[in-house]
């Protein structure tokens, strides 16, 4: 099945071309010409040791940094393109339709979780209220929009499990509810890509099966793709379709996660090589890379 | 039985015998602290001598008061806080139903509001309410909705403005000076100085986009007086210090009130006093502060009200989530700015008179002070925090009878500092998070929880 699913969607165009991304701190070279794609309908993962680059590769994606160099095109369903790395943070969200969750929680803790999926649709909200102006006539078309939003809200709390909560303060939730409703938050928005930035980190392990579900569920009901950072393999090698490895601002694999676990160069970048054996590794390396290079055109 | 009651007579017996030891080591300790202060004085005598006065008596009073008070302290005080614990921690949490007087707080309050002049002028006669309605009426009632102004900018959008005032002044000068130069009516002017006090929002919102925090606080407090200095230099158009008089009052329908043929008091067939037209200017504030209640309601509830809270919650995540920060900070900044400018141009209509004294920083820390006092957001919480600080401020000049007690010199109104910076240290304590410090959700599926006020931040600026 998930053979299948990789089979198929390769073949189909690409939602994310990241092409030549750099970006520099100062005298830092955290990302360096990296390049990737991310297919429609897949789930990415973006894996790395600590200090890899992975998060600012986010950043950059959503709008957070603005890259030194490289292009970043997002392609709608709709055929319609954007060049990120243009668009200011907010309008990523808004016309791009890439939403992200953070490492760190961000929630809108004083306020409920109900309130917090309403804040996620300011934008539909807004069109909907006359820019506050017919809103605050009472007009009729806001309360509509504000009913259709709270049967949104209500979907994906539904789905991430955490309508028994919806009235409590988002910031009264134990963590892993806190990480899924971050997830609900964003997908509220209404995005065609889903960025998630270590969604599983500090899950236990029946928390971190709830999450793979709800992203597949994600996946499979709305079409979303979704690229993620992640540090637990068992979520990667688990749903991930597609597996990008970067270190040290490089992309060292690229490939099925099959293909990206039994890289040698990822071994050593995850578990580093004795000594002696260095030469040898390097050796395979190049060997792989030789046969690689055939096969990359 | 009996055992349990000699039990407790111990206890008490043991509890006085260690009062009398702490009081006897608290008058020792203020016997050692005061011997040398209160104890003895140095002096001048007629010669200019140096001399040595001794106070045993007045060192006596003071540690006897030391002494009386740790004894008091421990004895009764110390095991009444610790009983009244231990029956709260005994006590089941009882779910309170909340009484119908706080179920329908504001409608009572309003209700009281509408029937205030009447009952005043009942009560104390025509000339007598005078005092009553406008000193206290009207002064609250400015305060209540500059702060509900404020509200928006501090309270939802946690945006820390120390220059408020600054739009206040917008508002005063807008009204003073378009309605003595070109003669414009009150209720033409009214929104205008609003739209005149939101640009300056905007003007001064552009710039502090980027601030956060203290650095924002400063901006703004510079702001302030910025617009208090252009008052005071500008001289050909503001006059400088002397500042704008005889600005033209409001009228009703056209019905002007003053002693003439077709003023209020003679067309209604009244005694003509100076009440009709404050008792007027009451119901006006009263209206304007319920439209900003009313709007600053509706506003929470919609998608631009949210969008302030998530913005005071956290900034990085409104961004994420396509909210565009920008466009949010400024119409907090210009909402709250009009409301303020509204406010100005009553203060104007109801003073006839406006100069830069009445725009000074104390004033902007005294509406921040009420909006932090009654709870950052909540409305009700901050119009009970400007009825205690302003109409505080106003009882204190109705303390005549202190003089008896502190001597003829003594004027209460000079201490209104002290006090209110005490009122604010006992609250802070008391309530840290002001009187309403729980925040009521916009929204809701199954029912309305408040959100406690640990879950909610200040904002960042």
């Amino acid at each position: 099945m998930a053979l299948e699913t990789t089979t198929m969607t390769m073949t189909q165009d690409p939602i994310l071309k990241v092409e030549h991304l750099s970006m520099r701190f100062g005298g830092l070279m955290a990302i360096n010409d990296f390049s990737f794609e991310a297919h429609r309908g897949d789930i990415t993962a973006l894996i790395g040791p600590n200090g890899a680059g992975k998060t600012t590769v986010f950043n950059c994606i959503t709008g957070f940094y603005k890259p030194t160099m490289g292009m970043i095109t997002m392609k709608q369903r709709s055929g319609k393109e954007y060049l990120l790395e243009r668009l200011p943070d907010f309008e990523i969200t808004k016309h791009a339709k890439v939403a992200r969750t953070f490492q760190n929680i961000r929630m809108f803790s004083g306020m409920t979780v109900l309130e917090n999926l309403l804040v996620a649709q300011h934008n539909k909200l807004m069109l909907a209220s006359g820019y506050t102006v017919l809103g605050l006539l009472g007009f009729p078309a806001y309360r509509q929009a504000s009913r259709e939003a709270t049967e949104l809200a209500k979907h994906w709390l539904e789905k991430a499990s955490l309508i028994d909560r919806a009235d409590d303060p988002a910031g009264d939730l134990p963590y892993g509810a806190q990480r899924r409703l971050e997830i609900a938050r964003a997908m509220c928005t209404g995005p065609e890509l889903l960025c998630l930035d270590e969604p599983a980190a500090g899950l236990n392990p029946r928390e971190s099966h709830a999450l793979n579900e709800l992203l597949q569920g994600i996946r499979r009901d709305t079409g979303t793709s979704i690229l993620l950072i992640e540090h637990d393999m068992s979520v990667v090698m688990e749903i991930s379709d597609h597996v990008v490895v970067l270190e040290y601002g490089q992309k060292i694999s690229d490939g099925t996660p099959d293909f990206v676990k039994n890289d040698p160069k990822v071994i050593a970048a995850y578990l580093g090589v004795e000594d002696e054996e260095v030469e040898e590794v390097i050796e395979q390396i190049e060997e792989i890379e030789g046969g690689q290079g055939g096969t990359k055109q | 039985m009996a055992n349990i009651a000699s039990t407790t007579a111990s206890a008490g017996t043991e509890v006085t015998a260690r009062a009398l030891r702490e009081s006897v080591f608290a008058g020792l300790i203020t016997l050692g602290l005061f011997v040398l202060f209160v104890g003895l004085k140095t002096d001048q005598n007629i010669r200019n001598e140096l001399i040595l006065t001794q106070r045993w008596g007045l060192l006596a009073i003071f540690v006897i008061i030391a002494m009386v008070g740790r004894f008091l302290m421990v004895a009764y005080v110390q095991p009444w806080l610790a009983r009244r614990k231990a029956a709260k921690a005994a006590a089941p949490e009882v779910a309170k139903e909340e009484s119908f007087f706080s179920r329908n707080f504001s409608r009572i309050a309003i209700v009281a509001l509408i029937l205030y002049p009447p009952v005043i002028v009942a009560l104390f006669g025509i000339q007598g309410s005078l005092k009553w309605v406008d000193n206290f009426g009207i002064q609250i009632l400015i305060y209540v909705m500059l702060a509900w102004g404020l509200n928006i900018v501090v309270g939802l959008a946690g945006l820390l403005d120390l220059g408020y005032v600054a739009f206040y002044a917008v508002g005063a000068y807008s009204y003073a000076l378009l309605s003595t130069y070109f003669g414009l009516s009150f209720w033409v002017l009214l929104p205008v100085a609003g739209l005149l006090a939101a640009c300056w929002g905007l003007v001064l919102g552009f710039p502090v986009l980027r601030l956060r925090g203290d650095y924002l606080a400063i901006v703004t407090l510079a702001f302030g007086e910025i617009i208090r200095l252009v008052l005071i230099n500008w001289t050909e158009v503001t006059k400088g210090t002397f500042g704008v008089s005889g600005i033209a009052k409001a009228t009703l329908f056209g019905i002007k009130f003053d002693a003439s043929k077709d003023g209020f008091a003679a067309l209604m067939g009244l005694p003509i006093s100076s009440v009709y037209y404050k008792i007027f200017l009451f119901y006006l504030i009263l209206g304007l502060c319920l439209i900003t209640a009313f709007v600053t309601i509706r506003m929470r509830r919609m998608p631009i009200g949210r969008a302030w809270e998530a913005l005071r919650e956290d900034e990085i995540a409104c961004k994420s989530l396509g909210i565009n920060t920008v466009t949010t900070k400024l119409t907090a900044f210009a909402m709250g700015a009009m409301f303020g400018g509204i406010a100005g141009s009553f203060f104007a209509v109801r003073q006839g008179f406006v100069s830069p004294e009445s725009f000074v920083f104390l004033e902007s820390a005294v509406i921040l002070a009420i909006v932090v006092l009654g709870g950052m957001g909540s409305l009700t919480g901050i119009a009970v925090a400007a009825v205690v600080m302003i109409g505080g401020t106003e009882i204190l000049r109705e303390l005549a009878f202190l003089k008896v007690i502190f001597g003829p010199n003594f004027t209460p109104e000079l201490y209104r500092m002290l006090i209110f910076g005490l009122a604010m240290v006992v609250v802070m304590v008391w309530k840290p998070r002001g009187f309403v410090g729980s925040r009521e959700p916009t929204a809701f599926l199954r029912e309305r929880k408040a959100v406690s006020g640990s879950f909610t931040k200040e904002g960042h600026g």
